[in-house]
């Protein structure tokens, strides 16, 4: 049995790497091999995880170098000479080995104004959404997004400027920009935009490279844009 | 800044960008074409003396390049040299009346 | 993150940003020779006619096309229907600027 030479950040920002080796085996993911090393090598180590499937968003993680979703990155795709180098998620604070804090990152869909506010009460009839309406694809294309802040890590703009909304807050804007049921759209703008919104976007689309559920969030900032410069002239910003 | 400045600055750097696009289409292409044989004073002269066409194109450039200069340059300020506040918005704004004097005094020395 | 199409595009149209901010003003100046007659400006055209100079005109109208393929790349990027090309696009802008100035190199020599 050949072995995975591992190497996993330990402590806390000021850590450091520690080198296991991890059995290889046939379709190994990445989360496998974190998670054999909890159960069989170091039960201290620290790490986040919870649907194994790609749905839950819990366990991404710096893999050499770039940010994935473990659970659904296989070692064979990214190991390098049977080499893994593990670490947190960059630009988020480390709580321990491979745990980050989310709160900034979710604080943030907040202040993006993320939260879906409609009108209507439990006794009024159903609002009446065209499926193939321009507005319901924009909400298609950006709805499926787990959260797992792999965009967030992989932006450079988040890592200047730690005010800056990031794709994954400024996507869910724009999901909700696109819903004709919220009834909080001028409040919305005015949040998202402005040099920590979406005009602090560079383009350079690490986001959109990165995001494991196929999403651009380039494109969902780039409506933002647009929609800013539409509310500016119509002076409703 | 305000949220309105931000988009206003954003939306005068895409509508500079794209009058320059066309801009510098046409002095790229003036500049292949005219460096050919090598350029004489008579040469640029002889082609923008007393053209007002050229005069009002020249215009227009120097306008959106007073407009895009200190718009793009405002950023990269901020993010490499960590240089933001009143005072950056200060020497922008210098800098665009020195570019729009310098340019305007280009233009008018080749047309007249 | 560094090293991806996305991240290229975004230094070279800044870098290319920055160089020709610097330039414009010399140009301008230079052009502004025309203000003292034809034989200022000649004197100039004489003092740009030397290999170091041609090389910096060469450079500078590089900088000038990769600055404009990489703004039409952010245009197309903010206001067309979103393609799933955008590499393709920064290869496309670095090609349309490397072409452009091949074109002004080849007739600044003839």
């Amino acid at each position: 049995m050949t072995q995975l030479r591992v190497r996993v950040w330990r402590g806390g920002a000021d850590g450091g790497f520690q080198p296991f080796a991890v059995p290889r085996q046939a379709s190994q993911t990445v989360l496998d091999a974190v998670t054999y090393i909890q159960r069989v090598l170091d039960p201290t180590l620290a790490y986040r995880f919870a649907c194994r499937v790609g749905m839950c968003g819990s366990c991404a993680m710096t893999v050499n170098g770039v940010a994935r979703w473990t659970c659904r990155t296989h070692v064979d795709k990214v190991a390098r000479d049977g080499r893994l180098e593990i670490a947190p998620l960059r630009s988020l604070p480390v709580v321990r080995d491979l745990v980050t804090e989310m709160r900034g990152f979710f604080d943030k869909w907040s202040r993006a104004e993320g939260v879906f506010r409609g009108a209507r009460s439990r006794r009024d009839a159903f609002e009446r959404v065209a499926p193939r309406s321009a507005q319901r694809l924009n909400v298609e294309a950006g709805i499926e997004c787990i959260g797992c802040a792999v965009c967030y890590a992989s932006c450079d703009v988040v890592a200047q400027n730690p005010e800056y909304l990031g794709p994954a807050a400024l996507n869910r804007a724009w999901t909700l920009l696109n819903d004709v049921r919220d009834v909080a759209q001028a409040e919305r703008l005015r949040a998202v935009a402005g040099d920590a919104g979406c005009h602090a976007c560079h383009s350079q689309m690490g986001c959109t490279e990165r995001c494991p559920k196929g999403i651009a969030p380039t494109a969902s900032i780039a409506g933002l844009k647009r929609a800013a410069m539409r509310a500016l002239l119509a002076g409703e910003l | 800044m305000s949220t309105r400045g931000e988009t206003l600055l954003w939306v005068a750097q895409r509508a500079s960008a794209a009058l320059l696009a066309l801009c510098v289409v046409v002095h790229l292409a003036t500049m292949i074409y005219a460096i050919q044989g090598g350029l004489t004073a008579a040469e640029i002269l002889g082609r923008t003396r007393g053209n007002l066409g050229w005069l009002v194109f020249y215009s227009v450039f120097i306008a959106a390049v007073v407009v895009h200069v200190p718009i793009g340059l405002r950023p990269v300020l901020g993010e490499w040299l960590e240089w933001r506040g009143t005072s950056r918005e200060v020497f922008l704004v210098a800098l665009a009346l020195v570019l729009a004097v310098l340019g305007m005094r280009a233009v008018l020395g080749v047309f007249g | 993150m560094r090293g991806h199409p996305g991240h290229w595009a975004f230094l070279v149209h800044r870098v290319s940003g920055v160089l020709l901010a610097l330039f414009l003003p010399g140009h301008f100046v230079a052009l502004g020779a025309a203000l003292e007659g034809e034989a200022a400006m000649d004197a100039f055209l004489a003092w740009t006619d030397r290999p170091l100079v041609k090389f910096g005109e060469w450079g500078i109208v590089l900088l000038l096309s990769a600055h404009l393929a990489g703004g039409l790349r952010i245009l197309a990027l903010e206001f067309l229907p979103w393609r799933e090309g955008h590499k393709t696009m920064a290869a496309l802008a670095a090609g349309v600027s490397l072409a452009v100035s091949l074109a002004f190199a080849l007739a600044l020599t003839r």
